[in-house]
């Protein structure tokens, strides 16, 4: 994509019900509606940036990432399977395994 | 207690010296907290027995002659949203529901290794998105210095607590000026650190690439106690940088002669508080007094501050909290037993609030196919540009001073409906966070309502020694920071 093109940010329904689908959010009605509204006057207004002259230059998506962050690769202690299962909602204590509802078929 | 008596360093220094047991503080900030939390409602948690029983064991410490930490029994309340292994951690959501952390966050090992003594979770906006305290499942938190008007946000809770003198520091975390504002709107010091001086393991992950721990004190010399004690590379979290740690509260000299303070005239022209624009000139004018040089700067990027924090934020938001989805830890939605997208998609629509699931929806929309490079690389590659604003103003200059809040606090409720205005009002905090740069907030005077403002410094990075030493300057010659909230 070219960066000057314009993005019309007109949002419907069904963007919402796409962009709720991609980040697992099962939006009731009127969420959906107050989004639709909110959403496009956020993003009306964030439209602004795309008429800074940005050519050539290099995106920041982090700050101090060139430093080097590898430690030794030596086994260390990590969290007992117990601790790790004490906070699940659901959790096979026995087996060491965090239980969810069925995944296929049914 | 006055307020110089119940500042870190006069508590410290009594515990070490014998003249204060850490029993008689701790109890002092638990009944302070009982006596006014009600109103308040800064604290989301506050474990007595757990603060009592570590205060009692430095007293019997320090009475068998071993030596003590540089915070030796001063009470300190934490923002709900870093872990404090055994204490609930919610971040004012839901959707952790009964999460008992099984780690400290390394800034907890720091301060407790250091003797503090933590006696409650605060709170704060839901996952500390929020510029009013307004987002929080358990309900706002009040100003104590007028209970009809937000404490700012996101770290509300720590700031009101410490602004009524339950304790006298307490932490916040900062991703847009979540630290800064509050401290404004509490009338007390707040400062967020360079990005990478504190570890951020432990803290409940919003937007990494601008996430940082800092304090709120009643003084810019608690402050770099605190910031002394919290700083330094971890093992823990690769973005902490190798800098050295000195001794910040050393750094603090009361000299500023000569030292170039930037003033952005042109970004500051607009949309200014006619209150808050008096404060600050009055601010700059002490400063000039004391010997400072002010110089006028330009950061043509500025305005476009808010709205790239607002896709940048977003979208790490929306990757940040894929991890919410009832499998681990926390709340799952009961009725969820069609199918295991059924329970991820209804937990998280029942577990997030509002703001929480809009910031959710609007990173997902900046970074999904289409619209991610006229959004969200498009907000990276001008967030470079601001930064190189702010590399060429330090070249000239040794600080940049803004107001902290373009207004004095808001009525709770006056901006809620109105999210977009709600993110305006981060328009002077943002930008520290995008270019990674250290500042502070201190308090500079009172709108006519009797309301705090805020003055606002930022310095170049790492160098949060000048910062604290022309922050401290300026404190040395007011008596802004004496005041009390009437509670």
């Amino acid at each position: 994509m070219n960066y000057d093109d314009h993005v019309p940010t007109t949002l419907t329904i069904a963007d919402v019900e796409r962009i709720a689908a991609l980040a697992q959010l099962e939006l009731t009605d009127e969420e959906k509606q107050l989004f639709t509204t909110q959403l496009a006057d956020i993003l009306h207004y964030a439209e602004q940036v795309q008429a800074v002259d940005t050519s050539g230059v290099p995106p920041t998506d982090h700050i101090n990432s060139a430093q080097r962050t590898e430690r030794d690769d030596e086994p260390r202690p990590s969290l007992a399977t117990d601790e790790a299962l004490a906070n699940a909602p659901d959790a096979a204590v026995d087996a060491g395994l965090f239980r969810v509802p069925r995944v296929i078929g049914g | 207690m006055n307020r110089l008596e119940s500042t870190a360093t006069f508590i410290r220094d009594g515990v070490i010296g014998g003249t204060l047991s850490a029993t008689d503080a701790c109890r002092a900030a638990l009944d302070r907290i009982a006596a006014v939390n009600a109103a308040l409602n800064a604290f989301n948690l506050v474990d007595a027995d757990r603060a009592m029983q570590r205060a009692r064991d430095i007293d019997r410490r320090r009475a068998s002659g071993e030596p003590l930490g540089v915070l030796a029994g001063v009470p300190m309340a934490i923002k709900d949203n870093m872990n404090v292994r055994g204490m609930k951690t919610t971040a004012s959501s839901r959707i952790l529901d009964d999460f008992v952390p099984p780690f400290d966050a390394t800034v907890i090992r720091r301060l407790e290794a250091a003797d503090a003594v933590i006696v409650g979770k605060t709170n704060c906006d839901e996952f500390a998105m929020g510029s009013s305290n307004e987002n929080s499942a358990f309900g706002p938190v009040k100003n104590p210095w007028a209970l009809d008007r937000i404490p700012g946000g996101s770290s509300g809770g720590s700031a009101a607590s410490v602004a009524a003198q339950c304790v006298p520091l307490a932490l916040g975390s900062d991703t847009g000026g979540s630290i800064r504002q509050p401290a404004a709107c509490c009338g007390v010091v707040g400062l967020k650190p360079s990005y990478g001086r504190v570890s951020r393991y432990g803290l409940l992950a919003f937007a990494s690439s601008l996430d940082q721990i800092g304090p709120f004190a009643r003084s810019v010399s608690d402050a770099a106690l605190a910031l002394s004690v919290l700083a330094g590379a971890d093992p823990c979290d690769a973005t902490t940088a190798r800098e050295p740690v000195k001794d910040f509260a050393a750094a603090l000299t009361g000299i500023v002669k000569g030292i170039r303070i930037g003033v952005p005239r042109a970004f500051i022209s607009d949309g200014v508080d006619a209150q808050v624009r008096r404060a600050y000139d009055a601010a700059l004018d002490t400063l000039r007094d004391s010997g400072a040089v002010l110089v006028d700067i330009d950061l043509p990027h500025a305005k476009y501050a808010v709205p790239v924090y607002y896709l940048v934020c977003t979208a790490e938001a929306s990757s940040n909290l894929a991890r919410y989805d009832g499998v681990k830890y926390g709340y799952r939605a009961a009725e969820a037993k069609d199918g295991l997208k059924e329970m991820y998609s209804r937990t998280r629509d029942k577990g997030f609030g509002p703001e929480v699931k809009r910031r959710i929806m609007l990173g997902t929309y900046v970074l999904s196919a289409g619209y991610y490079d006229a959004f969200y690389l498009k907000a990276l590659q001008v967030r470079t540009l601001l930064r190189r604003d702010y590399e060429q103003a330090f070249e000239r200059v040794d600080v940049v001073a803004m107001p902290t809040m373009p207004t004095p606090p808001f009525r709770l409720g006056e901006k809620a409906a109105d999210p977009l205005q709600m993110y305006l009002s981060d328009i002077f905090t943002v930008s520290a966070n995008l270019a990674g740069l250290p500042g502070i907030s201190v308090p500079c005077g009172f709108s006519d309502e009797g309301l705090p403002i805020g003055f606002q410094l930022m310095g170049r990075m790492f160098d949060e020694a000048t910062l604290l030493r022309v922050a401290d300057a300026y404190e040395r010659s007011t008596e802004w920071h004496l005041k009390t909230a009437a509670l």
